[in-house]
């Protein structure tokens, strides 16, 4: 039976409310939303807290998932469930419903939240894959207000984020834009297992010529990563076969994988190189409404 | 003395911190004083004796936790008992009336959807959560919603073959 140390607990009412606890019991306090990053950290004592509180009754203030002219904006308290099923998500953004069927299981998805993931920052996270291939911004809450930080400015290192002892992430923005599509490729051990490599790609089209191209890897380095070099070589060509390839040599290239008992480094560049081809084939596809 | 022996206990010592938890357990209102750090899986089994929720991993794997948390499945060793406060949990008792299993039980039962059983109050939980919202699913949809549950005895497919047999059932039921 694994159990945590002895912890006390309260559940906030409000983003304020959980703000000012933060605030009043500083860093030996943590946030719990879904709970299934944390609580199993806590099982088994990888991480130690005196105070947790409990932000799932706000749920029904920070789970949506809100599509505006220019951009689409889910609360931190969205689970992955809600994500999977959003038809508004679907539509703009096919990357999450591709990701989510591949996220952990149906009972974890029922729980886990986009907030927590990203929070999370763990170097596997899919979400965040998600999120830095969609260009996202987070929205931090702290007591003097509300800052917005872009992916590339989120991750300060495995496991550690832009995120404030007494700040909270209330909301992830994506903005839209027209003519594009994404897609997202994984492979892991078996089904509901992390990845070994997973590969998230967005791209925008006009007259046939690519006019914007995005890529994000999980599992191949401290923090998922955005490429911009691949972005550079795709910009102004118009797709191809040999042009996905190029973009994967980019990926593996970038990339710095470790071995470990998922798999060896050098397999993982293999991924690296070969999920950035089908995931940028496929985001292409759907530009041109087609699904392979 | 309701029995041949009762505990002793000793007092909680004073700087650990305690809540009370009111749960509906089944239907029935259950009150409990806990520490905040006990999981539910283990208010359900030790505190509340409903062993029926099994631990197979304890690390958010297997299912065998699995119960239904205001109607959807989750795994209540990754969930904890203060968090259950206020809230609607249903466990595998919770399934039969007070006379007949429930469908999804005796689909197990002829279907052979189980061997050693350890899996089982998992399974059928999330089955439920599954026909609840889906009462016709085909096998893939009950398939991907078993995804979550580990068996190391079956193969799955008797499994499968249960869950497709009590939605008939359950759907023959209501529709008479
Ligand atoms: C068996 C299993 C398999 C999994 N498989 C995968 C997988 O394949 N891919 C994948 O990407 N993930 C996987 N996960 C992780 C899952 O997606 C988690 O739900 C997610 O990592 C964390 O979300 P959570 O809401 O549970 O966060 P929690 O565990 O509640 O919190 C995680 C961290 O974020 C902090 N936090 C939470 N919300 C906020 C907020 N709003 N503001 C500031 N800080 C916050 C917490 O304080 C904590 O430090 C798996 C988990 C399990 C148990
Ligand atoms: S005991 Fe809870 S998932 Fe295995
Ligand atoms: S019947 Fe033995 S684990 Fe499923």
């Amino acid at each position: 039976m694994q159990v945590p140390v002895p912890f006390d607990y309260e559940r906030a009412t409000s983003v304020e409310h959980a703000i000012g606890l933060l605030a009043r019991l500083g860093p030996s306090a943590r946030l719990v939303a879904g709970g299934h990053s944390l609580l199993p950290m806590m099982k088994l004592r990888l991480a130690n807290f005196e105070y947790l509180i409990d932000i799932n009754d706000l749920h029904n203030k920070l789970g949506y998932v809100k599509v505006e002219p220019t951009q689409i904006r889910i609360g931190a308290m969205t689970r992955h469930r809600e994500l999977l099923e959003s038809p508004e998500l679907l539509r703009s953004f096919p990357i999450f419903h591709d990701a989510e069927r591949v996220i952990a299981d149906p009972l974890v998805r029922n729980r886990g939240t986009i907030g927590g993931s990203l929070c999370q920052a763990d170097p596997s996270e899919d979400l965040c894959a998600v999120c830095t291939t969609l260009d996202a911004s987070c929205v931090i809450r702290g007591l003097d207000g509300e800052r917005v930080v872009r992916m590339a400015d989120f991750y300060r290192g495995p496991y550690e984020t832009a995120v404030g002892d007494a700040e909270m992430l209330t909301e992830v923005r994506f903005p839209l834009r027209p003519h594009g599509s994404s897609a997202y490729e994984k492979v892991g051990r078996r089904v509901g297992d992390w990845a070994v490599v997973s590969c998230g790609a967005a791209v925008w089209m006009d007259d046939g010529v690519i006019t914007d191209a995005r890529v994000g890897l999980a599992a191949v380095g401290p923090n998922t990563t955005g490429i911009p070099a691949i972005s550079q070589a795709l910009r102004g060509r118009p797709p191809s076969q040999d042009l996905y390839a190029e973009a994967g040599a980019i990926a593996a290239d970038y990339c710095t994988p470790v071995t470990d008992q998922r798999g060896s480094a050098e397999y993982k560049r293999h991924l690296a190189a070969e999920l950035t081809r089908r995931a940028m084939r496929r985001a292409v596809a759907r530009v041109h409404g087609r699904e392979l | 003395m309701s029995s041949l022996f009762e505990e002793i206990r000793e007092p909680v010592a004073g700087d650990v911190p305690v809540r009370r938890v009111s749960i509906t357990v089944n239907g029935v209102r259950r009150t409990a004083d806990v520490e905040p750090r006990l999981l539910l899986a283990h208010l359900l089994r030790q505190g509340l004796g409903l062993t029926g929720t099994h631990t197979g991993c304890d690390t958010s794997n297997c299912g065998a936790c699995t119960v239904l948390f205001d109607g959807k499945a989750i795994k209540s060793c990754t969930m904890l008992a203060v968090q259950a406060d206020g809230h609607e949990v249903t466990t595998v008792e919770g399934l039969a009336g007070p006379s007949e299993l429930h469908p999804i039980q005796e689909g197990f039962k002829d279907e052979h959807g189980l061997q050693c059983g350890f899996c089982t109050p998992g399974m059928m939980l999330a089955a439920k959560a599954l026909l609840d919202e889906n009462p016709n699913p085909t096998e893939d949809e009950v398939r991907w919603a078993l995804s979550g549950n580990l068996c190391r005895c079956t193969g799955y497919q008797n499994i499968v073959k249960s869950v497709l047999w009590a939605a008939k059932k359950l759907q023959s039921q209501s529709a008479s």
